[in-house]
């Protein structure tokens, strides 16, 4: 039985699509075999940030309207074995996303795959509500700023009020906290909410915390996900996040700035 | 600590700002999301009525319905009058 996973936070720009790869990636070199959906419709990114984006013949809703089938469409990752992505549209049709399709698509891949990573669009509308429907995991990234913690929030209610097992009254959605943007110098100075903050008021249980990282950046400039940049510490952060996805107890890292030389300790900076 | 977070330590702490203010508003929306759809509306006529007596603001009234066993639901109203106007 295919995993169902959608990564999602209500507020947009906080790291959704780079989690999406990097789980998704993370996922297939753990030998899982895993397809990464973009739900982000008219705002197709995920290719760029999977590298993919010149590879791109036909897309999600070609699949749904019964233009393309799935082994046209899907983009089988060059880099990692075991890896598909389904690309979003680019149409401005908000609607051309239906359940009806969606839960067609999804239960075709579902044959195939051990995983599916849905990467949701921001905000809560059908956009983000199709990609959480279906979901038996939640990943909700989250930065630790108010806006986005309070964004987390509402969509940890959706997760449990309007999603296909609450609906249908089965085991609700199981849900991951995953932190993005971790700035550990700035909580150490009281200028910003700190993981256990963020934990005590989402109350949902933690799965990763990903700091604030040139990385990322470099990763995306370059179309690979930062998780096969393994000498970085958003790298090591997100493969610690898979091994905990996969039931391993991992120690969390980067949670505490690195010490600093003597010099430093007695004048700050 | 070092010196200089020694003297930046007698600035406010914005964190935890942000928390506090995150748990009250986080706590007022859960509330909100579980209550039935009239609520918002309700607490706004309520808020009328009491302000053709006494001037209270928006956030000194808060009203909830919670659920006490199978039959009995419970509507409480909190109100926070202003020191001079009791
Ligand atoms: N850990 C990190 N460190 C530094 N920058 C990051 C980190 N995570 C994400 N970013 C940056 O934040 C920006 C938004 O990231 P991303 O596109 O993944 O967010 P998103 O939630 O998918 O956005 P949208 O809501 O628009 O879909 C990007 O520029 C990305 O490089
Ligand atoms: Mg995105």
């Amino acid at each position: 039985m295919a995993k169902i996973i959608v990564v999602t936070s209500g507020k947009g720009g906080v790291g959704k699509t780079t989690s999406s790869a990097a789980i998704g990636t993370g996922l297939a070199l753990a030998g899982h075999k895993t397809v990464i959906v973009d739900f982000d419709i008219g705002l197709r990114n995920l290719d760029l940030i999977m590298g993919c984006e010149r590879r791109v013949v036909y897309d999600f809703v070609n699949v749904i309207n019964g233009e393309a089938n799935l082994k046209q469409t899907l983009i089988k990752d060059k880099r990692t074995d075991n890896l598909f992505i389904l690309p979003a549209s680019q149409t401005r049709d908000k609607d051309a996303l239906t359940r009806e399709g969606v839960e067609k698509v999804l239960n075709e891949l579902a044959k195939d795959f051990d995983f599916i990573i849905c990467d949701s669009p921001a905000g809560i509308e059908s956009g983000a509500m199709m990609a959480l429907y279906f979901a038996d995991e939640a990943v909700v990234v989250t930065n630790p700023e108010v806006s986005s913690v309070r964004d987390s929030d509402r969509i940890i209610g959706m997760l449990s009020s309007k999603s296909r097992r609450a609906e249908q009254g089965l085991e609700g959605i199981k849900e991951h906290l995953l932190l993005t943007r971790y700035n550990p110098e700035r909580v150490e100075k009281g200028e910003m909410l700190s993981v256990e903050d963020v934990k005590e008021i989402l109350a949902i249980e933690l799965i990763g915390v990903i700091p604030e990282s040139q990385a990322v950046l470099n990763a995306s400039n370059s179309g690979q996900p930062v998780i096969l940049d393994t000498e970085s510490d958003a790298g090591q952060a997100y493969l610690d996040t898979i091994k905990r996805l996969l039931g391993e107890q991992v120690p969390f890292r980067f949670l505490t700035v690195e010490k600093k030389s003597f010099i430093k300790r007695i004048f700050g900076g | 600590m070092s010196l200089l977070d020694y003297f930046r330590s007698t600035k406010k702490n914005t964190a935890s700002t942000a928390k506090e203010r995150l748990q009250i508003i986080v706590a007022h929306e859960r509330k909100r999301r579980n209550g039935p759809d009239y609520l918002p509306q309700l607490e706004r006529d309520i808020l009328e009525v009491i302000r053709k007596y006494v001037d209270i603001p928006a956030d000194q009234i808060a009203v909830s319905l919670e659920q006490r066993g199978d039959q009995i639901s419970v509507l409480e109203l909190n109100v926070t009058f202003p020191d001079d106007k009791r």
